[in-house]
């Protein structure tokens, strides 16, 4: 990419994950290396079992390498951080508190005060374009909304690395493009270090500078493709010749690792 | 099921009942008259004149406070006990191991059952009644509060971690309101079983009490009064589930809608 020099962000030091099951070991990663450098959007893609969850949660500190590590800005990562935020697929939201309460959650347990932390939330909700529903619970909202609010749950207390595990996975297309021209204009204003997971490849150079491929069992790093497209990254790019290359090229990775993982 | 009827109008929630109340009423009437069931079904009148009866003599208020105090302190002692016992029992899995199977076996004997063996451990008087409504409500409260705490979806857990939370804030945060609707439920049920083993606690001859006093009225063949605190002890279980209904609307309104 351009010549400026960016400093690593999340660096992935030979990773190993092996779990015990019932039929013996299961290597669910075999020494993942990858330097994320800071602001980078990177997203994973590869087959189901391909280890990419482990990855994230790894990174995340929700679970323990078997051997290798990881480190943020050259800290080794031992348990969770609030440097490092989570947005889950299944939305993870308190169904007991209402929308602001839910995105004031991580700021209270910094032990802000409650007007400061309504303060930042609101301004993330806003973010969201969810201020109409501050006092609405979980239930009342939408799939998407519900995942805009984890967004911005995430983004309030201003984590340095966004991990994202495949956030719009169970919502409808529509909502899905809507919520990727919103998170790719959230990462510009916010420059944040993204590392999003993705079984769609289309979602993935919509939003990436870099996607990952990652080939299963055992699961490691296939091939790093840069996108080198211009942002705001809009829906008629997918027309394009330059788009429709690098799908093909990276849907071709990626159906491979599918043929192999059906063997 | 409420649209069957051709009619235009829609009958509303309170017509149904009165619809309801008066079928049962009549059913009762035949059952009053009819030779083969009149002397077990008095109607009405005499079960007015029957509440008159133990009004005016007293024992209705005593009865009635005599078995609330039963109740309710083997009900609040079963929820002392099983909530602790319910969280352990979900975080430390040898007190499950050792626990749940006999929980599981003892829920099932009918109370009843046990009542001889815990007077002839504590005697006659308000301790057993209180003991046997205890271990019933302990039993079933426990298993519904153990199930909520295991039912906790792990990626709020994971969701409160990542956002910074300690094992404390988990415990606070998450884990018990997120096991609120199961503690309500366990308590709905908890009173429930309560009003059915109270019958059964109070066969150990107790001096006052409603299920006492209905076993004291068919030893004398004194129909009405026994008919009437049957319907009583229906009335007190049925306000109370009420109660608890409410209750749990007004706290746990946040779940998405379900039954339990």
């Amino acid at each position: 990419m351009a010549g400026e020099e960016r400093s690593v962000k999340v660096k992935i030091d030979h990773v190993e994950k092996i779990y015990d099951g019932r039929q013996g070991q299961m290597v669910a990663l075999n020494g993942v290396d990858l330097d994320i450098y800071e602001n980078e959007f990177i997203c994973v893609v590869g087959p189901s079992g391909c280890g990419k969850s482990t990855l994230l949660n790894i990174i995340a500190g929700l679970l323990e390498p078997t051997s290798g590590a990881v480190y943020v800005d050259g800290k080794k990562v031992e348990g969770t951080g609030t440097e490092r935020g989570v947005v889950f697929q299944q939305y993870a939201l308190f169904p007991w508190l209402t929308v602001l309460k839910n995105v004031m959650f991580g700021l209270k347990l910094k032990g802000m005060r409650d007007e400061e932390a309504k303060e930042i939330a609101m301004k993330y909700i806003k973010m969201v374009e969810l201020e109409n529903f501050v006092d609405s619970y979980p239930k009342e909202l939408s799939g998407g909304m519900k995942q805009r609010v984890a967004i911005a749950r995430a983004y309030a207390v201003q984590p340095e690395v966004l991990l994202m595990d495949e956030p719009f996975g169970a919502l409808d297309a529509q909502t899905r493009t809507q919520l990727q021209a919103e998170l790719t204009k959230t990462w510009q204003e916010e420059k944040k270090t993204c590392f999003f997971i993705t079984h769609d490849v289309e979602e993935a150079i919509i939003l990436a500078t870099k996607v990952i491929v990652m080939s299963a069992r055992p699961g490691r790093i296939k091939k790093i493709i840069d996108v080198d497209l211009p942002f705001p990254r809009t829906q008629d790019l997918k027309m394009q010749k330059e788009f429709l290359d690098l799908k093909s090229q990276i849907w071709g990775e990626v159906y491979q690792e599918y043929l192999e993982v059906r063997k | 099921m409420d649209n069957k009827k051709k009619s235009k109008f829609q009958i509303p929630k309170w017509g149904w009942l009165l619809i309801s109340f008066l079928t049962a009423m009549a059913l009762w009437f035949i059952l009053s008259i009819h030779p083969k069931t009149a002397r077990s079904f008095p109607y009405l009148p005499e079960i007015l004149r029957a509440l008159g009866t133990v009004i005016s003599r007293g024992i209705l208020v005593q009865d009635f406070l005599s078995s609330m105090i039963s109740v309710v302190s083997g009900f609040a002692l079963g929820f002392v006990t099983a909530v602790p016992i319910a969280f352990l029992m979900a975080w430390y899995v040898p007190v499950r191991n050792i626990l749940e199977p006999w929980i599981q076996f003892i829920r099932n004997i009918p109370p009843l059952a046990y009542v001889p063996l815990v007077v002839i451990a504590a005697g006659v008087g308000r301790r057993p009644q209180i003991i046997v409504i205890w271990l019933a409500t302990f039993l079933i409260m426990a298993v519904t509060i153990y199930q909520g705490v295991r039912n906790v979806d792990e990626t709020l857990i994971k969701a409160a971690r990542v956002l910074g939370a300690k094992d404390r804030d988990i415990f606070v945060k998450v884990i018990f309101p997120a096991t609120t609707p199961f503690i309500l439920t366990a308590v709905r049920l908890g009173v429930s079983v309560a009003l059915t083993t109270l019958i059964a606690a109070e066969s150990t001859g107790a001096s006052a009490g409603m299920g006492m006093r209905i076993r004291s009225f068919s030893n004398s063949f004194e129909v009405a009064p026994m008919l009437l605190y049957i319907i009583l002890i229906g009335i007190i279980g049925i306000t109370s589930e009420k109660i608890i209904k409410t209750l749990e609307r007004k706290l746990t309104g946040w779940q998405e809608k379900r039954e339990v």
